[in-house]
C-alpha cells in the first residue's frame, strides 16, 4: 500500500495548495486568458470596450510577412543556440568529468555564466563585438566591412546567438556534469579494461547513457530560446538593424507595447503558445522513444 | 598466459601511504588470492595491476614487459569488478562482446565467439536481455563473460562474489575454479573472505595495512601461520590468541590468571623468558577427560551442524573451541582443556612474528 499523507479536514489540505494557485492564477491562467480574450477582440480607437472580431486577428498576422520572417529567425535562433548551448555544454563537461588539470576550478568558473542576469551578459557582449573598441576592432580598422552588427543583420544575429549560448552553456554544463559523475565509475573503467580510448567512451558508453539528460535541455533549450532572448534582444540590437534580430517574442513585445496594438501581440503570444507547445509534443513523440531511462 | 610480478610497488595517495613496497612473483597460470581486511590496500594493488591506478613508486611486469606506463588496454588483463560494472544500455550480447568490437573484429567472428562464451557460462538463452532483466547471478556471469572473451593474458578479480548471496556465492566460487582449470589463464582474485581464499587459491597473499604478511600455499597458512595477524584472519574461526608469560626453566607458560601449562622444552628451541602470545587452534585442543589442563569458563555455543563452537574465557580472554556432539557442554561451567604440543603455536609479543 502506498502511504500518503491525509488531512481530516479537507480546509487545511486547501489552505496549504491556495499560495500556489494564487501564485499559477496570477501568473498563468489569468493572463493567458486576457491573451486569448484580446486576440480575439478589437479595442476600440478611442477606448470604451472591445469588440469581437472572431478570427481577424490571426488572419492578420498570419498575413502578415514581417511575422513569417520573425518565425523564420526564432527557429534559426533555437536551432543555433541549442547545438551551440549543448555543444559546448557537453564538450566542458566531459573534460571537467575527465578530472583534467584543475579542473576544481574550471568547473566553478564553467558555472558562472548562468549567474548573470540576461541583460548583464547582453551589456558585457555589446561591449566586447563593439565594432570600435571589441575583439574585432584591429581587423575593422583595416576593413570596416569585415564586422559591424549595427548595419549587418547577419553580424547583429551571431552576435545575439554566441551571447544567449554562452549563457546557455553553463546551464547545459551543470546538467551533463551532474549526469556524467552520476554513471558509476567502474562502468568506464570496465570500458578501459575492454580497450576503449577516451573518445570511444564517450561515444559507446558515457553518451548512451545521459540520454536523459540530453533530452531534458533538448526540450528545455528549445523551449527557453523562444522566450528567453528578450532581454538579450532587447539590450544588443533592439530586434535591429532592419528587424534582423526581431524573434517572435520581441515581435509581441514591440507590437504590443511600442506599437500598442494589444490585439495583434495577442494573436502573436497564442501563436507562439502553440507553436512550443507542438515543438514540445514532437520531440517526446518521435525523440524519447530512443531514450532508455536506466 | 603470463607470470606477473611486482617489486617494491608503493602508492600514496597524499601523506597516506597505501600499498607499501610490495614484492609478489605470480607464476603463469597461477591462481593467487589476495586477502585482506577492508583498507588493507588489496584493491589499490589489483588496480594498479589493471593499470586503473598509477604506481606511486616501484615495477609491474606482466610477461617481459614492464607496464607500468602502459595504458590498461595494452596491459593484456581483463577484470571482474565487484558491481559488475555491466553496461546497462547494451545487452548481454554486446556486453560480452564489447571488447571485441572495439578492437575492430569482423561481425561474423564476434557473434561465434559471443556464442561460445556464453554456451560456457550458460547464458545462451539470455543474450538480447539488457543487464536489468537478469539476476545477480546472471550478471556476474555476463562479467565473467566479458572478461573471459578477450583471451586476456590475467584475469583481475576484484571482490567478485561479495555482492550475492550465500548460496550462489559457493556455486560461483567453484565455477571460477572450473574455468581456471579449463582455461589455464593466470589469476588473481581479490577478496576479504577467507573461506573463498581457501578453497579458490593456489596460493595466499595475505596482506594488512598495505604490506604482504605472508605468502603460501592454503595449507601452509592455516598450519603455519606467519603471524598473530595471519593467524587470527585465517581459519573458521581464527586461532585462539593469549598473553601468556614463558618461563623456559621450567618449561611452562604462565596465564594472566596465574595458571600454568607445561610445554616440551625440546620442541620450542626458541622460546625465552618473557611475555609471548600463545595460540591454539579451535579444533585441535579437546576438553580433558581427567580435568586436568587449562581451565575454560564456556559462556555460550553457535550450533554448525556437523559440529559444535563454544565461547568462553581462558584467563579473562575470550577462547573458542570446537566439539563435537557427543560432548557435553553447559553455560558457565568450567572445564579443563588439554593443548597438544603440537597444536601449540607462539608469536612474538612485540612483533607479532611466528616464532618456530
Amino acid at each position: 500500500m502506498e502511504k500518503r499523507a491525509t488531512f481530516s479536514n479537507a480546509s487545511i489540505g486547501v489552505l496549504f495548495v491556495a499560495p500556489q494557485i494564487l501564485l499559477v492564477f496570477t501568473f498563468f491562467y489569468w493572463p493567458t486568458g486576457a491573451a486569448l480574450f484580446w486576440a480575439f477582440t478589437l479595442e476600440r480607437p478611442w477606448g470604451g470596450g472591445n469588440e469581437w472580431v472572431g478570427l481577424d486577428n490571426f488572419r492578420q498576422v498570419f498575413a502578415d510577412r514581417a511575422y513569417w520572417a520573425s518565425i523564420t529567425r526564432s527557429l534559426v535562433f533555437a536551432g543555433a543556440t541549442t547545438f551551440l548551448a549543448m555543444g559546448f555544454g557537453l564538450l566542458l563537461a566531459v573534460a571537467c568529468d575527465r578530472g583534467l588539470k584543475f579542473y576544481q576550478g574550471f568547473r566553478t568558473v564553467f558555472v558562472w555564466p548562468y549567474a548573470v542576469v540576461a541583460p548583464a551578459a547582453a551589456l558585457a557582449f555589446r561591449f566586447i563585438f563593439a565594432p570600435d573598441a571589441g575583439i574585432f576592432s584591429a581587423l575593422v580598422k583595416s576593413n570596416p566591412e569585415f564586422w559591424n552588427p549595427a548595419q549587418n543583420g547577419y553580424h547583429a544575429m551571431v552576435m545575439v546567438i554566441v551571447c544567449y549560448s554562452w549563457k546557455y552553456a553553463a546551464y547545459c554544463f551543470i546538467f551533463f556534469l551532474a549526469a556524467l559523475q552520476a554513471i558509476p565509475r567502474s562502468v568506464i573503467e570496465a570500458s578501459a579494461m575492454d580497450g576503449a580510448g577516451v573518445l570511444r567512451r564517450v561515444r559507446d558508453i558515457q553518451l548512451p547513457l545521459i540520454t536523459p539528460t540530453f533530452f531534458f535541455l533538448l526540450v528545455i533549450s528549445i523551449t527557453d530560446s523562444f522566450q528567453d532572448s528578450f532581454s538579450i534582444v532587447d539590450v544588443m540590437t533592439d530586434g535591429g538593424p532592419a528587424k534582423a534580430t526581431e524573434f517572435m517574442v520581441y515581435k509581441i513585445y514591440f507590437d504590443g507595447f511600442r506599437g500598442l496594438d494589444y490585439s495583434g501581440a495577442a494573436a502573436q503570444s497564442i501563436v507562439l503558445m502553440f507553436l512550443m507547445i507542438v515543438l514540445t509534443f514532437f520531440q517526446f513523440r518521435f525523440i524519447e522513444r530512443r531514450i532508455h531511462y536506466s | 598466459m603470463a607470470a606477473v610480478s611486482l617489486s617494491a610497488v608503493s602508492k600514496k595517495f597524499g601523506p597516506n601511504t597505501v600499498v607499501d613496497k610490495v614484492d609478489l612473483a605470480i607464476e603463469a597460470g597461477e591462481f593467487v588470492v589476495i586477502l585482506g581486511p577492508s583498507g588493507c590496500g588489496k584493491s589499490t594493488l589489483l588496480r594498479m595491476i589493471a593499470g586503473l591506478e598509477a604506481t606511486s613508486d616501484g615495477e609491474i611486469q606482466i610477461g617481459d614487459v614492464v607496464v607500468n606506463d602502459l595504458e590498461p588496454r595494452a596491459r593484456g588483463c581483463a577484470m571482474v569488478f565487484q558491481n559488475y560494472a555491466l553496461y546497462p544500455h547494451m545487452t548481454v550480447a554486446e556486453n560480452i562482446g564489447y571488447a571485441l568490437k572495439v578492437a575492430g573484429l569482423p561481425k561474423a567472428d564476434r557473434i561465434a565467439r559471443i556464442q561460445s562464451v556464453a554456451q560456457m557460462l550458460g547464458l545462451g538463452e539470455f543474450l538480447d536481455r539488457k543487464p536489468m532483466q537478469l539476476s545477480g547471478g546472471q550478471r556476474q556471469r555476463v562479467a565473467m563473460g566479458r572478461a573471459m572473451i578477450r583471451e586476456p593474458k590475467v584475469f583481475l578479480y576484484d571482490e567478485p562474489l561479495s555482492n550475492l548471496d550465500a548460496r550462489l556465492r559457493v556455486a560461483m566460487r567453484a565455477e571460477i575454479r572450473r574455468l581456471h582449470q579449463r582455461l589455464g589463464t593466470t589469476s588473481l582474485f581479490v577478496t576479504h573472505d577467507q573461506v573463498e581464499a581457501m578453497t579458490l587459491a593456489d596460493r595466499i597473499v595475505v596482506m594488512n595495512q598495505g604490506r604482504i604478511e605472508q605468502i603460501g600455499t592454503p595449507d601452509e597458512i592455516y598450519r603455519r601461520p606467519a603471524s598473530a595477524y595471519v593467524a587470527s584472519f585465517i581459519g573458521s574461526p581464527g586461532l585462539n590468541l593469549l598473553r601468556v608469560n614463558v618461563s623456559t626453566n621450567d618449561g611452562h607458560i604462565k596465564f594472566g590468571d596465574g595458571q600454568l601449562l607445561a610445554y616440551d622444552r625440546k620442541i620450542w628451541k626458541n622460546l625465552q623468558d618473557g611475555p609471548v602470545t600463545f595460540g591454539f587452534r579451535a579444533e585441535e585442543a579437546r576438553l580433558a577427560s581427567d580435568g586436568r589442563g587449562l581451565s575454560i569458563r564456556f559462556s555460550f555455543s553457535e550450533e554448525l551442524g556437523s559440529s559444535r563452537l563454544i565461547y568462553g574465557a581462558v584467563a579473562d580472554e575470550e577462547a573458542v573451541l570446537m566439539i563435537d556432539h557427543d560432548e557435553k557442554f553447559s553455560a558457565d561451567e568450567t572445564a579443563a582443556l588439554s593443548i597438544p604440543n603440537s597444536a601449540m603455536q607462539f608469536f612474538s609479543a612485540e612483533t607479532g612474528r611466528r616464532i618456530s
